[in-house]
């Protein structure tokens, strides 16, 4: 079964996130001066073949834990959909 | 015979050559060793120089860990032998887990690139053990992910067992506590993120980093005397 993998990769919150914070204060230059909480962050693509929804998402992460993220700065969330031939 | 030291090169690596000429001026015998080999070749000490090691893809140092060398460089360690990461080697250092925490962007989000003050807060490293705690050093930095990073009970073991090596007098990055450089348990491994091979003659305007460069060489031959 041939799965599509989204991994969003954030920052643990209380890490600084400078470009956030950059971008947090540009827009009110533009007139945006009701915006809060503006973080950047990671997405990763991926697709993989596994025999099993269950068995494609322990692998990806095993790779987030293992590469995709810094477990000491980084969190992460995996969305997973199965892509049907057609 | 003079202290081999093994300098780390991975493709993009870019500190390399500095570092040799730095350590060779001071009498050992510096070598690269190549990321794709899964050997030191039998050095007694290790640098981990700067530069963007694999291009920095992902995370600075992600990719770089994963090299056959830094297997190789892991046992080293892991059997007391001295290890240096500087600039992007103390990155690559904390992605390989032998020192702790992570460098994130700076805090201004500007690439920073000019001479800092640093204060020694140990004695109790490889690179610092030939210097008084309290010495204030003048060394360059360069970096973009300069900004150190760990949880609260990684700082307060840091700080409880003398393991914060270095301190910036003017915090230029946003440092946790700020801290320049970590050692390890056995203050055999280091990471920092200035470059003291930058500041090894007075006409770069400074020789400051002399005296880390010999303390990590005197180590070398201490840990080769006690076999």
């Amino acid at each position: 079964m041939m799965f599509s993998v989204r991994i969003d990769v954030t920052h643990l919150p209380g890490v600084l996130d400078p470009q956030g914070a950059t971008v947090e204060r540009a827009l009110p230059a533009l007139g945006y001066t009701n915006v809060t909480a503006v973080s950047i962050a990671k997405t990763i693509r991926l697709q993989i073949d596994a025999v099993s929804e269950d068995a494609a998402r322990t692998q990806v992460e095993e790779m987030c834990g293992r590469l995709l993220a810094n477990p000491v700065i980084e969190r992460y969330r995996v969305e997973l959909e199965e892509l049907v031939a057609s | 015979m003079s202290t081999r030291v093994g300098v780390v090169q991975f493709p993009g690596t870019n500190c390399e050559l500095d570092v040799v000429w730095a350590l060779e001026r001071l009498g050992a015998d510096a070598r690269i060793l190549w990321h794709g080999d899964a050997t030191v070749h039998g050095v007694d000490a290790v640098v981990v120089p700067g530069g963007f090691a694999h291009g920095d893809y992902l995370r600075t140092g992600a990719i770089a860990r994963f090299s056959p060398v830094m297997t190789a460089v892991g046992e080293f360690a892991a059997a007391g032998g001295p290890v240096v990461g500087i600039c992007n080697g103390f990155q690559v250092l904390t992605e390989a887990g032998l020192l702790p925490g992570a460098l994130q962007k700076n805090t201004g989000l500007t690439f920073l690139c000019r001479p800092v003050d640093l204060r020694v807060e140990t004695s109790n490293s490889v690179l610092t053990a030939g210097v008084a705690p309290g010495t204030v050093l003048r060394i360059p930095i360069n970096h973009f992910e300069g900004n150190y990073v760990c949880d609260a009970d990684t700082l307060r073991r840091l700080r409880d067992e003398d393991r914060v090596v270095l301190r910036y007098v003017h915090n230029p990055n946003g440092s946790l506590d700020d801290i320049a450089g970590v050692a390890s348990e056995q203050g055999n491994v280091v990471g920092l993120m200035p470059h003291p091979e930058r500041a090894s003659d007075p006409l770069l305007g400074s020789d400051d980093g002399v005296v880390l460069l010999e303390s990590l060489l005197a180590s070398a031959r201490d840990s080769v005397a006690a076999g």
